[in-house]
């Protein structure tokens, strides 16, 4: 990475894009899909960081690290989703507030 | 040369600028759409302006990965499920205006605190000659990738795709439901059905035909 794009870009970058996936979070209180989608976003920014940290020390493990989060990532939102079908056939909602109403 | 590698250095500048507030932008629309489908979308153009940055970092395998996964599988995923279901779009804005302040005001907290804490930070002790597995500039990034991930890696990756064999069947098993009606295998009938209770030799008559 030579030039005068240097790690700390790829850090504020990724920082301003966890930072919204957890705003996304907080705000879409009645959509698990979107909510789901920015839990997406965020393990995109951890991604962001573990290549550009990668790229900087010109080490390969990160690169390997990463490939584990896309890993678990795709197997996170498989059965996020999957949850969020049930859910929604048992509800007719996909609203985070009602989800109480599953206990007992 | 040196004016060659000053140009390069400014498409690289240009290119990361581009990419990053693409990028930002389409996870801020991400979060903020209307409607989920118009989500999905931003989703897939923030996933392709990221593999663009991991593309300038040299990481090339992880950046089509990223695209072949995130767009090609985990958005489409998304993209089927939010169509699939019937969700009421107006009664989500409600909620999005009531949390928008104080979300925004943490949102802003956290980036601060973030940024702080880049701004303290620097790089320090860093012992370069024990790092995991340095790159050599001769081989490809993928040829690199694949040496580390089949040797070293070798159990990890495994426990990768084990990962993956147990949320495809969990996922089958969450959502499969009995409609009824459906026509099962049974084997052990199957098994216990031999020929002379099945079949029959008979001599027919010109004529007269057979009686099944």
């Amino acid at each position: 990475m030579n030039g005068s794009i240097g790690l700390t870009h790829y850090l504020v970058v990724a920082a301003i894009l966890f930072t919204m996936g957890v705003l996304g979070i907080f705000l879409n209180r009645k959509n698990l899909i979107v909510i789901l989608m920015a839990i997406e976003l965020i393990l995109l920014a951890v991604n962001i960081n573990l290549v550009a940290f990668s790229a900087a020390l010109h080490d390969l493990v990160g690169q390997v690290f990463a490939m584990f989060v896309l890993t678990v990532a795709a197997g996170e939102a498989a059965i996020g989703l999957a949850i969020l079908v049930i859910y929604f056939r048992g509800r007719g909602t996909i609203a985070v507030d009602d989800v109480n109403r599953m206990k007992g | 040369m040196r004016w060659r590698d000053e140009c390069y250095a400014m498409i690289q500048a240009f290119a990361f600028y581009l990419f990053a507030v693409v990028v930002i932008v389409s996870a801020a629309m991400t979060i903020s759409s209307r409607n989920p489908v118009h989500s999905v979308m931003w989703l897939i153009l923030a996933f392709f302006n990221a593999a663009g940055l991991m593309v300038l970092c040299g990481a090339e395998f992880i950046a089509m990965l990223l695209v072949i996964v995130y767009v090609g599988a985990v958005a489409v995923l998304f993209l089927f499920v939010v169509m699939m279901l019937d969700i009421e779009i107006a009664e989500m804005r409600a909620a999005f205006a009531r949390y928008a302040l104080i979300g925004l005001a943490l949102a802003a907290a956290l980036l601060a605190e973030v940024l702080i804490a880049f701004k303290a930070w620097s790089v320090g002790g860093v012992q370069l000659a024990r790092r995991a597995a340095p790159t050599e500039a001769a081989v490809p990034n993928i040829q690199a990738i694949g040496e580390l991930l089949y040797t070293r890696y070798l159990l990890i990756f495994e426990g990768a795709g084990l990962v993956l064999l147990v949320a495809m069947i969990g996922a089958i098993v969450l959502t499969h439901r009995d409609r009824g009606g459906s026509r099962y295998q049974n084997i052990a009938r199957q098994n216990q059905r031999r020929p002379q209770d099945a079949t029959r030799n008979t001599q027919p008559v010109v004529g007269q035909g057979v009686d099944l």
